[in-house]
């Protein structure tokens, strides 16, 4: 039972990967008991499983998952929200008002309008149904400020780091507050612009260099040397 | 315009622009070209330049045409008024038309349909300047685009013609070569599954002869494959090594 490549090598579609009992992971296939790459990515052995970790995707909605949209229009009972998917959202007023809604008295577009950002989870999703979205859980529902930056779907998890070891650090360093939204969308507060900028580019630096190794430290290294300039402006 | 040539192939058998048979032309592939677009491709074949750029998957429009259980993929190839000697009129003509619906055929079996439904895959070919087996140069590069954009595929589809000039069966016909010669055969294929997803035919071939002709064309799209793939990694293996000399 042979596997064709090392460990974190890069692979295009179509790439044998491995031959025999194995179990595709993600973004693999099986034809004939042959695991198979189905996107560009580095590909990981885990014992029998094969995966390939794409390098550059889009995303699915999946219930639980919190994400960050965009209000793209008001309806009669419900917003429609942009997703950053290949489905558009749908929020219903009972799940943004505390009270039941009344389609005579309450106007949609009052609480939220075309435009709006909003953080908000999945509740429900599945291949012949649009992705259902709700805010009333805390730390959901309109953003006022910050800043907002997209990156590639795949690379969040490498933006929260090992058990959220990249994302503590940059919080930490920053002193900014940052929403990872599952879809790919970040919103970073913070109480100086240029702090907020400071996050962002190393978010940016992440999505980058996402494939690389010891990129924790790199950042660190980065986020500190930035901040010691900026102190010596100031002086 | 030039004048005609005479022979297609001279005493040495080398062709007009000094390649033997079994030569394809240069090949450049570049891919990410288009920041805009959620994936692209640049090809250059000899002397054809075509851009691709893909989007998707995406909602459906006009909606009337999503489908239940699976992706809809849309083709657009188009020629530039420049890229030919007189100018093209830049409405969809009849050839073009044709081609898009080729090209999507080609490329459908490549990818997992079934996964995104009630979504659908724009490909946008644009070929800025043709100079023989622009389907072919169409297919390699859309391919890559849609590689690039990250939508899950089977494979890599690689396309490469073969065709006959002066009574020899010739690789990567060029210009000339398809206007005067006597067939044209392009072939699509998914080099790792070994299946063809595109054979053409125009003109007469005796059975030997197209054989001969497709074995040629396989040769030929293994060596683009090589270039394909090579081309869709530079875009990450450039940040490596810069990684690698720090």
């Amino acid at each position: 039972m042979p596997t064709f490549f090392e460990p974190k090598q890069i692979v295009t579609p179509g790439d044998l990967l491995a031959e025999g009992e194995y179990i595709a992971g993600e973004n693999t296939y099986v034809e004939d008991k042959k695991v198979y790459a189905a996107r560009l990515g580095l590909v990981e052995y885990d014992n029998k499983r094969v995966s390939v970790v794409a390098l550059k995707s889009f995303y699915v909605p999946r219930a639980g998952d919190i994400v960050i949209g965009t209000v793209v229009e008001v309806g009669f009972n419900s917003w429609t929200v942009d997703i950053n998917a290949p489905y558009k959202a749908f929020l219903r007023p009972s799940d943004v008002l505390s009270r039941p809604f009344k389609p005579q008295k309450d106007e949609l577009s009052q609480v939220l309008n075309a435009g709006d950002l909003i953080v908000a989870k999945i509740v429900s999703y599945d291949r012949s149904h649009d992705p259902q979205l709700t805010v009333a859980e805390p730390g959901l529902g309109k953003i006022t400020r910050g800043q907002i930056v997209k990156v590639t779907p795949t690379k969040v998890p490498r933006i929260i780091g090992r058990k959220g070891s990249m994302i503590s650090m940059i919080k930490e360093q920053t002193g900014c507050q940052i929403i990872l939204g599952l879809n790919g969308i970040v919103l970073i507060t913070g109480k100086t612009l240029e702090d907020e900028q400071l996050a962002l580019t190393a978010i940016n630096r992440i999505e980058n260099e996402s494939h690389t190794s010891g990129l924790t430290d790199r950042i660190t290294q980065m986020l500190k040397e930035e901040k010691s300039k900026q102190e010596e402006q100031k002086e | 315009m030039n004048e005609k040539p005479e022979k297609l192939i001279d005493k040495k058998g080398l062709r007009l622009d000094g390649r033997k048979p079994d030569e394809l032309r240069p090949v450049k592939l570049e891919v990410g070209v288009i920041p805009n677009a959620d994936g692209s491709a640049y090809v250059e074949q000899g002397k054809n330049k075509i851009l691709v750029g893909v989007y998707g998957p995406r909602e459906v429009h006009p909606k009337h045409l999503a489908l239940q259980d699976r992706t809809v993929l849309k083709c657009r190839y188009h020629m530039a008024p420049f890229s030919v000697q007189e100018r093209k009129s830049p409405a969809p003509s009849r050839r073009e038309i044709e081609l898009s619906k080729v090209i999507r055929e080609s490329l459908e079996p490549a990818i997992f349909m079934e996964y995104y439904p009630r979504t659908m895959i724009d490909v946008f070919i644009e070929v800025l300047q043709a100079d023989g087996g622009t389907r072919c140069a169409s297919i390699t590069a859309a391919a890559l685009a849609l590689a690039d954009a990250g939508i899950p595929m089977r494979d890599l589809v690689v396309a490469c013609a073969t065709g006959k000039a002066d009574d020899t069966i010739v690789l990567d016909l060029m210009d000339e070569e398809d206007k005067l010669g006597t067939a044209d055969v392009p072939v699509a294929m998914m080099p790792n599954l070994n299946a063809i997803s595109l054979l053409q035919m125009d003109g007469k071939l005796t059975h030997e002869e197209f054989e001969k002709a497709v074995n040629l064309a396989v040769e030929g799209c293994k060596k683009i494959y090589a270039v394909q793939k090579e081309a869709l990694k530079a875009k990450y293996v450039g940040i490596k090594e810069e990684e690698a000399e720090e």
